[in-house]
């Protein structure tokens, strides 16, 4: 948890911390590496985000207790609340969506697995938790590193409306028949363009997405490689193809909740 | 003009002209788009309902086969459900069974119409098992066919007698007695064996009787107080294979056997019964989740409508639209053919969310952002037309993206953009007609509601207008009123929880917290809401269950609708006793063939019969009422309509549960009903009472001689039952209620009123008022300190002394325990002597009298004085202005030469003003002519100068430093000296007051700087050398800093002498507790000081000034605040954030600042930082003042609405609505007790629940004055100011205690 709070600290304070940042980003860089394999969330394909958030630093956080104004407290419990949202968030979407795979045998996972707690692995939703509260939290403090605040539909019922749809493709990609995979996936990818055309257009969210996607591909083909779980008719190396869609979609829609969430906290305002 | 353009002014024009239309006519089109809704949704109940329940699908009995594998051998493949392929688990063949006993004698008992039909059950049962058919390929019996069944399942050990295992899935009533015929005969009481197993809840599934009887409980006829006496039930056999030869055997054996002639059933069609599978918890979470998501969605989005009359209704209007246009395109779709294949309910959430609500809110924000006060019609018009090109976008957008998914060609997504085309299509039609609609209406009611909310108190507002103006002095009048028009509270954001005060003769109880759960009670009626559902439900279940009721009846009048023409017939031959069963023999007469030809002939015959009967059913109910009375022994068994199929009747769960006894599963599955083979049997009286159980005539024998009539006895045995539960039953509810009284009343008044002590002892006689309240033990008693002559402008205190000043410029110094007046400054001594010079001045003479006397008859002529005319009043204005006058000079003096004078000042004072009399007369000379008596009085209201004067001082009103704003009266004292050559001198009163030890520092409006002794009423020092009036005060250990009209900020010292008079200690108990520095309070020789002076603080009047924590924190009209620190008076921030000048600021010793504005917002600051902690938006018009708890802020606004804020989130807690004019004052006792000023009192709020504690009335003389200012002091008591009195209210400590 300190390490969240650091880098949403440093996204805080633009001016400061982004050196820091910058030089956590260089030390932490192996620590990220194991961070990516601990927090394998992957087995559930929709919020296996965490590659890029396990990359914050963990080296700025002693430097981010300098300060302990009244207002830094209060920031800092805000932090410790959104990232308790987002984990709650992520960890029950993980169980919620990850049902709706194993029910249509999309995710194999080992006999023993099936038999416990909603048929899932136990180690999903925590890892799911952890990856979209990193995300969340990631997706904010890029914002304000770009210095371009997310102005576009600033509200929770549009963040309710994305997560239904994101929700939706989750859905449609498990129980939808498809004449193949390759109709499948294309269907999904421009589904999950248009999830972000509809609800993000920012330029830093379709690149985090884009990022997300990407890394979370990679851990899940480093997973189903190594045998913790599978996936039926693979159809991308060891994946299915529309993995990455639901990865990006997923991102998306962690970001807007956490850009929401982030958005409770009152703009300071100028003072001379 | 480009096209876009054009396109857009054609588009908005039509919305415009749409809203227009919309907004004339609102109820036709609301009934029209009803109608349309219905007449698109009509077509939907020709779908099957969504959810679990059975499918069914029939097809004709004749060369019925069961399907194959690929089901295609009928033909037309589309009628044909999906599920119709293979052999169903079962096929299920009823034997419907009517017995009767006929004719019925009058020495039967009730019971026998029950007991040997349900004998001949048995052989009956026998007779099918032993079936058999012979034929060419050889014997087959029932066993071969039959499905067979195996154990029960594990948990059933209870049903393991009564339901077969282990062979053929026969069911009949006889299982209760396992199929033993001696057991049944051994049995006392059937009823009760029969009745043993039903659960004694209201049924939802299938019940053990249900299921061995095979029909509906009600439909059995096994009761005793039944009228019909035919008692029904089925024989169900669970079959394997269909084998149409031997069931064609059977049913034309048991035809054979047992006629029904009168038999109109139908026997052509098998139905197929579908199953659909079992929803688990795994398959609900994520449609769950949609849901929950789908209702958050709703609940953000419904949640920003505001601004309207009815939130809850809009909200409603919005989901209703967009539910109804999902319907209608549900509806429209299969109109044209299109069969849903999607699950309803998973994909009902997502097209929700595409469809969306987000146009419906932008309607209702743009329609309620319109200019309020244009008509409702053409803000309607104004509203659509405003948003039409954005609606048309998204619109246009949206469609895209759908159809971009049309060409997905992935069929459900197709399917899927279809509903959902057509959704948004019939969704944009709703917003337009039906919500536009909705909304004019409900804009409608709030105006309305706004008009009488206005209208009757139109002669309080008077003030507060005037108030309003005066608060704004910078802005000139044509703009002030702005706010103030009707129109400009025309939106009144709704608030969250608004508390209205009650009408008065509620308002002084303070209510303890047992009345308060009553008062509940009472206001939502929740104990009679629940008695009466409690009662509907009770008596409902009674009449349902009871077997004498509405069940039986409604059974009786269904099977009774028969044809009479048979009652008149003599009965059917009744096949004398019980044919040999279980010889197969019999069967070998019976070909195949033949008894199919049988049954047709036989078919058509009844078809024949069944085609008169209608003609006859007209007369038939009275007919047979008669025919059944009069006969008495003749019954008839009827087959009808409502026989058919007797199987649908069940709940759709039978067949599921039965089969799941066997752990066989019907989910996904069908199985095939075979139309039931009617039985009737007719018994023999003789019969019946050989069956009799010899029990059953013991206890029915005392009737039987009792009761001639042979119905007697039948319903006694079981109404007395009835009978008696309900008797006992009302008696319980009966000592409950009872009970629930005596303990109200308990609660209500308690016993022990007259043994409280003397006090309540009186009270004895009456214990409760017609609440049920006995007031408190102590009564508040307000202190009323009368003396000065006009209003009271300013007050200050510092807890042991409590200073006045009135508009004349006079100061009072109280003592805050007694309420005594310890000094009046200037002193009446003095006055008198510096007044005597003029003749008019003995109309005076009294006045130092009545000052100091308390006298009612001087109030009296002091009111009379302001009725009757002008002129008197304008000595009362001139008065102070002589003594400012007096004061000045001396200061003038003073600063010319301070040190020596000063010290002279109070001697000099004493004299005599010799030196005045001259200046005296010259000014009251030159009013005398021109000013006073010349009617500038009466020309009060006066445009500029005087709304500007007050208004700079204004805002300060109310919290107990700063004058009272706008008050006419003052205005009119400032206009009415204008001689230029007295100037400023002349015309200083005094506007602001501060108090601390004995030293009262008071500001006047001519930029003087005084410093008094409060004890001995002397000058002790002055300052004049700002020429701006000093607006606030504020006096700080020693420091003194004055903000002026012109925006500057003067910072003083306050410094001492070395010459040391003697100490001027005021005696007083709680003096040493006081935080003043000592040296001041010896007082000798003060200097004030200007040590800094902050030219241009603001640039425009500073309206608000607050001191704490060593930050001083200045208001000002330029809409910004500033912060400085207090001892080097540097500026530290300047706080920017509000749209409006600022009119109340708060700072405690916490760091906290507070401040609200003229734009209706309160703002909260990190004085640390600068930063803004939160922003709300508080009143409609000004906030007049703010307020902070430790947890709350307290803010009171022209709106005349208090609210209460949680400091920390900024969050409304909620607000109270104060009557109009009174909203003003307000002040914090504790942290949990809240004074407001209102019309003639005082009320106490508790400010955790926002309960009013209590009202304090401040005597009856000013009922109609608002108190003003409220000031807290710091020994729990309020002091607040009525006109021209001061009241002294001391809070109980009952109040401390309360809470």
């Amino acid at each position: 948890m300190p390490r969240l709070e650091s880098c949403a600290w440093s996204c805080s304070c633009t001016a400061r911390g982004r050196h820091r940042t910058q030089l956590g980003d260089t030390a932490a860089g192996l620590a990220a590496k194991v961070g990516e394999m601990l927090s394998s969330s992957v087995s559930n394909p929709s919020l296996a985000l965490v590659g890029r958030g396990a990359r914050s630093p963990s080296t700025s956080s002693a430097s981010s207790t300098a300060s302990s104004t009244s207002s830094t407290l209060n920031w800092s419990q805000h932090l410790v609340q959104r990232s308790v949202v987002l984990f709650v968030v992520g960890a029950f979407m993980a169980l919620v969506l990850n049902l709706l795979q194993i029910q249509r045998n999309v995710t194999l996972f080992p006999d023993e697995v099936i038999s416990t707690l909603f048929s899932s692995a136990w180690w999903v939703p925590p890892c799911c938790g952890t990856a979209a509260a990193v995300v969340g939290l990631l997706y904010p403090c890029i914002d304000s590193h770009l210095g371009e605040p997310h102005k576009f539909k600033r509200e929770w019922a549009s963040v309710m409306r994305c997560i239904a749809v994101f929700v939706g493709i989750n859905h449609a990609s498990a129980k939808l028949d498809f004449a193949n995979n390759i109709q499948l996936s294309l269907t999904l990818a421009a589904l999950s363009l248009g999830l972000w055309w509809t609800f993000d257009r920012s330029r830093s969210g379709l690149g985090l997405g884009i990022t997300i996607a990407f890394v979370a591909t990679l851990i899940t083909q480093f997973l189903v490689y190594n045998g913790v779980y599978q996936y039926t008719s693979p159809d991308f190396l060891y994946i299915r193809s529309w993995l990455p869609c639901i990865f990006f979609s997923g991102g998306v829609t962690v970001g807007n909740i956490g850009r929401q969430l982030a958005m409770g906290i009152p703009e300071k305002p100028h003072n001379d | 003009m480009t096209l876009t353009e054009r396109l857009r002014q054609r588009i908005s024009g039509a919305f415009y002209s749409h809203g227009l239309l919309c907004a004339s006519y609102p109820i036709p089109i609301i009934l029209f788009t009803a109608l349309c809704i219905l007449a698109c949704c009509s077509p939907l109940l020709k779908l099957p309902l969504p959810g679990t329940g059975p499918v069914e699908f029939s097809t004709p009995l004749k060369d019925y086969a069961p399907p194959g594998g690929q089901g295609l051998q009928h033909g037309e493949h589309g009628e044909r459900p999906d599920w119709y392929v293979g052999a169903p688990v079962a096929y299920i063949q009823q034997i419907f069974v009517k017995a009767t006993v006929s004719p019925w004698q009058k020495n039967l008992l009730a019971v026998d119409a029950v007991r040997s039909p349900l004998a001949r059950v048995f052989p009956l049962v026998e007779e099918i098992r032993n079936h058999a058919l012979r034929d060419s390929s050889g014997v087959r019996s029932l066993e071969e066919v039959c499905l067979q069944v195996t154990d029960l399942l594990p948990g059933l050990r209870k049903l393991r007698n009564l339901l077969p295992e282990h062979g053929c899935l026969l069911l009949s009533p006889g299982n209760f007695w396992q199929n033993d015929r001696e057991r049944f005969n051994a049995d006392p009481d059937i009823i009760k064996t029969i009745h043993q197993h039903e659960p004694k809840t209201l049924q939802t599934s299938a019940t053990l009787k249900d299921l061995l009887f095979g029909l509906p409980g009600r439909y059995s006829g096994v009761s005793l107080s039944g009228r019909r006496r035919v008692v029904s039930y089925t024989v169900t056999l669970g079959l394997q294979r269909y084998d149409s030869r031997f069931l064609s055997s059977l049913r034309s054996r048991l035809k054979l056997l047992h006629p029904s002639p009168n038999c109109s059933l139908r026997e052509e069609s098998v139905v197929h019964v579908h199953f659909k599978e079992e929803i688990g918890i795994a398959e609900l979470i994520p449609l769950v989740t949609t849901y929950i998501i789908l209702f958050a969605y709703i609940y953000f989005s419904t949640r920003k409508i505001d601004m309207v009359k009815s939130k809850w209704g809009l909200a409603l209007a919005a989901v209703v639209t967009v539910l109804s246009s999902l319907l209608m395109s549900v509806g429209l779709c299969t109109l044209f053919g299109l069969t849903p294949t999607l699950n309803g309910g998973e994909i009902f959430p997502y097209l929700v969310v595409v469809i969306g609500l987000e146009n419906v809110l932008v309607l209702t924000k743009s329609v309620v952002s319109t200019p309020v006060d244009l008509e409702v019609k053409l803000r309607i018009a104004q509203g659509l037309s405003n948003e039409s090109w954005s609606i048309m976008k998204n619109m246009a957008t949206e469609l895209g993206i759908i159809l971009i998914g049309y060409f997905t060609l992935v069929p459900a997504i197709q399917e899927f953009c279809l509903f959902a085309v057509v959704g948004l299509v019939s969704d944009f039609f709703l917003q337009m007609f039906f919500f536009t609609t909705v909304l004019s209406i409900d804009i409608r009611r709030m105006e309305l509601a706004d008009l009488n909310k206005r209208l009757p108190p139109e002669s309080c507002p008077a003030r507060a207008p005037c108030r309003a103006r005066a608060l704004r002095p910078a802005v000139p009048p044509a703009l002030a009123p702005q706010a103030v028009t009707p129109h400009g509270v025309g939106t009144q954001p709704v608030t969250p929880h608004t508390i209205t005060l009650q009408p008065s003769s509620l308002r002084n109880l303070r209510l303890p917290k047992r009345l308060r759960v009553i008062y509940f009670f009472a206001r939502t009626r929740l104990a009679q809401r629940l008695i009466m559902a409690g009662t509907v439900i009770w008596i409902g279940i009674l009449v349902y269950t009871d077997p004498a009721g509405l069940r039986t009846y409604l059974t009786s009048q269904v099977t009774e609708q028969s044809p009479l023409g048979d009652a008149g017939l003599p009965a059917m031959p009744v096949p004398g006793g019980v044919l040999p069963a279980g010889d197969p023999k019999l069967d070998l007469s019976v070909f195949p063939s033949e008894p199919e030809a049988l049954s047709e002939n036989r078919t058509q015959q009844r078809e024949q019969k069944a085609r008169l009967e209608p003609e006859q059913q007209p007369w038939g109910p009275e007919g047979r009422g008669n025919g059944q009375l009069e006969l008495g022994t003749e019954a008839q068994v009827t087959w009808g309509a409502e026989d058919e199929e007797i199987w649908r009747k069940l709940s759709f769960r039978h067949w599921p549960a039965l089969f799941s006894y066997y752990n066989i599963t019907l989910a996904k599955r069908y199985i095939s009903i075979l139309p039931a083979i009617p039985v009737t049997l007719y018994l023999n009286p003789q019969e019946a009472l050989e069956m009799r159980h010899p029990q059953e005539t013991w206890r029915s024998q005392p009737f039987l001689d009792t009761a001639p009539r042979p119905e007697r006895p039948a319903p006694r045995g079981h109404q007395d039952v009835t009978l008696y539960k309900v008797a006992a039953l009302g008696l319980a509810s009966g000592i409950v209620l009872v009970l629930m009284l005596f303990l109200l009343y308990r609660v209500l008044c308690p016993k022990n009123y007259g043994q409280n002590g003397p006090g309540r002892r009186r009270r004895g006689d009456l214990p409760c008022d017609d609440y049920g309240y006995s007031p408190p033990e102590t009564e508040i008693v307000p202190l009323v300190l009368r003396g000065h002559l006009m209003d009271i402008e300013c007050l200050a205190s510092d807890g042991m002394l409590l200073v006045s000043c009135c508009l004349v410029g006079q100061i009072r110094v109280w003592d805050a325990q007694t309420g005594d007046c310890l000094t009046v400054i200037p002193k009446p001594r003095l006055r008198r002597d510096s007044s005597g010079i003029f003749d008019y001045q003995e109309g005076w003479d009294p006045s130092p009298d009545g000052k100091n006397g308390l006298e009612d008859s001087f109030e009296s002529s002091h009111q009379l004085k302001r009725l009757l005319g002008p002129p008197q009043p304008a000595l009362f204005c001139d008065q102070p202005d002589l003594t400012s006058l007096i004061d000045t000079n001396f200061l003038e003096h003073a600063k010319a030469e301070p040190e020596p004078r000063l010290r002279a000042v109070g001697a000099r004072r004493k004299d005599s003003g010799y030196d005045f009399s001259s200046l005296v007369g010259k000014v009251y000379e030159e009013h005398g002519g021109s000013g006073c008596r010349n009617g500038t009085f009466p020309g009060l209201p006066a445009p500029h100068g005087p709304a500007g004067l007050c208004g700079g001082r204004a805002p300060a009103c109310g919290e107990g430093e700063g004058g009272c704003g706008g008050d006419e009266t003052c205005a009119g004292c400032d206009k009415s000296s204008p001689p230029p050559s007295w100037g400023g001198d002349l015309e200083s009163s005094i506007w602001s007051l501060e108090l601390q030890g004995n030293l009262i520092v008071a500001g006047r409006s001519n930029g003087k700087l005084e410093v008094w002794d409060a004890i001995e009423g002397t000058l002790r020092s002055s300052n004049d050398e700002g020429q701006s009036g000093i607006t606030a005060l504020v006096f700080l250990n020693n420091r003194i800093v004055a903000a002026r009209l012109n925006g500057s900020l003067d910072f003083f010292s306050l410094e001492t002498h070395t010459s040391l008079n003697h100490l001027q200690f005021r005696g007083g108990p709680g003096r040493s507790s006081l935080p003043p520095s000592p040296e001041l309070c010896r007082g000798a020789a003060l200097r004030c000081r200007l040590t800094h002076s902050v030219a241009c603080a603001h640039h425009k009047p500073i309206t608000a000034l607050r001191a704490a924590a060593g930050r001083l924190v200045t208001g000002s009209q330029d809409h910004t605040l500033r912060v400085f620190r207090l001892e080097d008076s540097c500026c530290l921030f300047t706080l920017q954030g509000h749209s409006g000048a600022i009119t109340a600021v708060y700072i405690d010793q916490t760091m906290v600042l507070a401040s609200g504005g003229q734009d209706g917002a309160i703002c909260l600051w990190d004085v640390l930082t600068g930063s803004r902690v939160s922003h709300m938006f508080a009143h409609r018009g000004d906030v007049t003042s703010l307020t902070c708890t430790t947890s709350c802020v307290i803010s009171s606004g022209l709106d005349d609405v208090i609210s209460i804020w949680d400091r920390s989130s900024g969050v409304k807690l909620y607000s109270i609505q104060q009557e109009l004019g009174c909203g003003a004052s307000l002040g914090v006792i504790s942290d949990n007790l809240l004074v407001t000023g209102g019309q003639g009192c005082v009320s106490f709020w508790d400010i955790g629940y926002g309960d009013l504690l209590q009202t304090v009335y401040l005597g009856k003389s000013n009922e109609s004055q608002p108190a003003r200012q409220i000031l807290v002091l710091e020994n729990a008591a309020i002091v607040c100011n009525f006109g021209s009195e001061l009241s002294l209210v001391y809070v109980p400590s009952v109040l401390e205690k309360l809470d």
